[in-house]
């Protein structure tokens, strides 16, 4: 091993910005998930699978299905991301990236959301995308169709940023899948009951800007504080590694 | 101020003051207790509408408050934890959550053996019990969080984040569970709704409130100093004072 | 004498309810190597854990240029290299894109630098392969790759030597005596007998802590 060329030596003080630290973050992410595709459709198909037992399960009757499709669909999507959660830092844990992550001079935080946004493109969104087809098979009519994904899409984003949260705390820890969802299931309750409830509204030709603008608030609370929440639990996690 | 602070924090001095208090807290908290339950049940005037039944708002009220405070006490023990890494919000945080739990239960349990008699069935998807099960949930994974990390140190940290997660998503979750059951259940009695209590029905329950509040005062200071105990049996003055029991 | 990069006073490290070293301190100076020593279970990967930021649970105090290193995060992160147990090489990238991920967040380098920095570990023809296709002594020089390529003054080296065949092990040694040559700092942790002119030692273990 020879090096030609050797840096000096003083302490530096310049570093890359956090936009392009994030960036690298989000690319790596999204490569590795690339590079395992069958880990990305895992999620989908659980979400189809949970959708068929209800009209197996329950009823295939197509009132009963018009009157639940919303609630059945955004319950699996709840646990289809739910399911893919422990993934978030379990790999980089495993192979000892998320130490070098912690240790860039960047503010954890970002690093953190960034990681939290490819989780989202990589699963959230995909399920956002294929919520239509579901949407026919239980009967829900167009326009319902319509507010479901757009509730979905806002909705989505806050579960991938909360269960972070409940990902980083469980980290390393025996049965941790079982556990994280013990911890952020209660977590959830507000978005699925304001995700259903707005389709709910819409069905009844109610309004539902004042509820989509309510979801969008959720949205920016746990874009804004659920990083710092995951940041502080992921180091307390490494710590005791 | 500061010294006072840290003083605060030290376990030992703790351990003292709690043996002092306990007494009080305990004797204060029996008296005020029963009496507000005695004049409560035996005392008070019925209500108008639903008859004795009603009677059980005496300790269904004042686990429903406890429950709900023991949650804000302890996100305030969690911020010290994170901030100051004081020991003894730690161990607060920790002993406290069963308990939590528990009134959370009976708080639960009350409201359902009240829900027979006024809503005929013993579960009801009203609000309040919806909003009382998800703290029982929270509650539940604080509790098996804290289990699942062998490191005390660590264990007490990632438990403060979560219930400092929580006790922010507690408004959240209120505020939808309202919105969600007038959204289902438009026609439910309503408890809110009815006229406000007379003086010899809330005076009783305030008596109740407060005496469990002191009750579960001693319960905590005694919990804490066996945990407090246990995580010190190395040091110097819980080995004198282990010695002191003995002779 | 220089001042020192990291001054450790008074550490103490309690883990799982045992006592792994208290009292330590020790200056890391410019220009040294300094091994970190002790059987197994003395706490070696856990001070360099310390040291390096990732683990909080310890008392006593730590500076960086003199300065207590909690105010100095992000310029002490800058400028200090960790490389643990776990390497931080994702199986499904190659080499170069592994490489690339972990200095993104430090400064840019261009891909050539890390082609060149790779051949110099013996991975010449292997940059495009998935490190996943590599054995564990060549994905364990894809992370020792960072080395040549490093401009952090403080490099902390836990177990180093894990893997590499005998050629690789001399290779880094004088890496390390040419960097503490050039006024470089190295902290390593090993069970590889190191004999390099000049060394420092970190004794940690059963008899008590010396600093020598």
């Amino acid at each position: 091993m020879n090096a030609d060329r050797r840096p000096a030596l003083k302490p530096v003080s310049e570093s890359v910005g956090p936009i392009a630290a994030m960036a690298a973050v989000f690319a790596r992410d999204v490569r590795v998930a690339f590079r395992q595709r069958q880990d990305l459709l895992n999620p989908l198909l659980f979400f189809i699978m949970v959708v068929t037992l209800f009209p197996l399960g329950v009823s295939p009757e197509v009132a009963f299905l018009k009157q639940s499709g919303a609630g059945i669909l955004w319950v699996a999507a709840l646990l289809s991301v739910l399911l893919s959660l422990d993934h978030l830092f379990r790999h980089d844990f495993d192979d000892g990236t998320l130490e070098q992550l912690v240790l860039q001079p960047q503010p954890l935080f970002l690093l953190v959301l960034a990681k939290t946004a490819a989780h989202w493109v990589l699963t959230g969104l995909p399920l956002v995308l294929l919520a239509p087809v579901l949407g026919v098979m239980v009967h829900l009519d167009g326009n319902s169709i319509a507010i479901l994904c757009l509730t979905l899409l806002i909705g989505t984003p806050v579960l991938s940023m909360i269960g972070a949260i409940g990902a980083a705390l469980t980290l390393g820890l025996r049965s941790a899948g079982v556990l994280l969802s013990l911890l952020i299931i209660p977590l959830y309750i507000p978005v699925l009951i304001f995700g259903t409830g707005t389709v709910a509204a819409a069905a009844e030709g109610a309004p539902v800007g004042g509820y989509l603008a309510l979801m969008g608030a959720f949205l920016v609370l746990a874009v804004t504080l659920s990083p710092f929440a995951s940041a502080a639990a992921l180091r307390i996690s490494l710590s005791n590694s | 101020m500061w010294q006072f602070f840290h003083k605060l924090g030290s376990p030992k001095w703790f351990f003292g003051i709690a043996t002092r208090f306990m007494p009080w807290l305990l004797a204060i908290g029996i008296i005020l207790l029963l009496a507000g339950l005695v004049w409560g049940l035996a005392f008070a005037p019925k209500d108008y509408l639903q008859g004795n039944s009603y009677r059980i708002i005496f300790i269904h009220v004042p686990t429903a408050f406890l429950a709900q405070s023991i949650y804000i006490m302890m996100a305030s023990a969690a911020v010290v934890t994170l901030v100051w890494r004081m020991k003894l919000a730690d161990v607060f945080v920790k002993t406290v959550a069963p308990v939590g739990l528990v009134f959370t239960f009976l708080s639960l349990f009350t409201g359902a053996v009240w829900g027979k008699p006024t809503w005929g069935t013993w579960w009801v998807w009203d609000a309040r019990l919806t909003s009382m099960l998800i703290l029982l949930f929270l509650y539940g994974g604080a509790i098996a969080l804290d289990r699942a990390i062998n490191d005390e140190k660590s264990a007490a940290r990632a438990v403060a984040v979560l219930v400092l997660v929580g006790v922010v998503n507690i408004p959240i979750i209120k505020y939808s569970v309202e919105w969600w059951n007038t959204l289902h259940q438009p026609a439910t009695f309503k408890l809110t709704e009815k006229p406000s209590m007379p003086v010899e029905m809330w005076v009783p329950l305030l008596l109740s409130v407060l005496g469990l509040y002191l009750l579960f005062g001693w319960l905590a200071c005694l919990r804490m100093k066996t945990e407090i105990v246990m995580r010190e049996q190395k040091t110097r003055w819980v080995r004198e004072l282990v010695m002191a029991g003995r002779g | 004498m220089s001042e020192p990069l990291l001054q450790a006073i008074d550490l103490e490290c309690e883990r799982d309810e045992r006592l792994l070293f208290q009292n330590l301190s020790f200056s890391i100076l410019p220009g040294t190597v300094t091994r970190v020593e002790g059987p197994n279970g003395t706490g070696k990967t856990t001070l360099l854990r310390i040291l390096a930021g990732l683990n909080d649970a310890w008392s006593g105090q730590l500076l960086w240029c003199g300065e207590p290193r909690a105010r100095q995060r992000e310029s002490f992160l800058r400028n200090t290299l960790y490389i643990g147990h776990r390497p931080g090489i994702k199986p499904l990238l190659t080499p170069v894109e592994n490489l690339k991920a972990l200095m993104a967040g430090r400064r840019e380098v261009s891909d050539e630098v890390l082609v060149q920095a790779l051949a110099g570990t013996g991975l010449a023809g292997f940059e495009n392969v998935p490190c996943r296709n590599l054995s564990a002594g060549q994905q364990r020089r894809v992370a020792l790759a960072r080395l040549l390529i490093a401009d952090e003054p403080l490099w902390l080296l836990d177990e180093v030597f894990t893997a590499i065949d005998a050629d690789g092990v001399r290779a880094i040694e004088s890496l390390l005596q040419q960097r503490a040559a050039e006024g470089g700092a190295v902290l390593v942790t090993t069970h590889h007998e190191l004999q390099l002119p000049g060394m420092k030692r970190i004794t940690l273990g059963a008899g008590g802590v010396h600093e020598c």
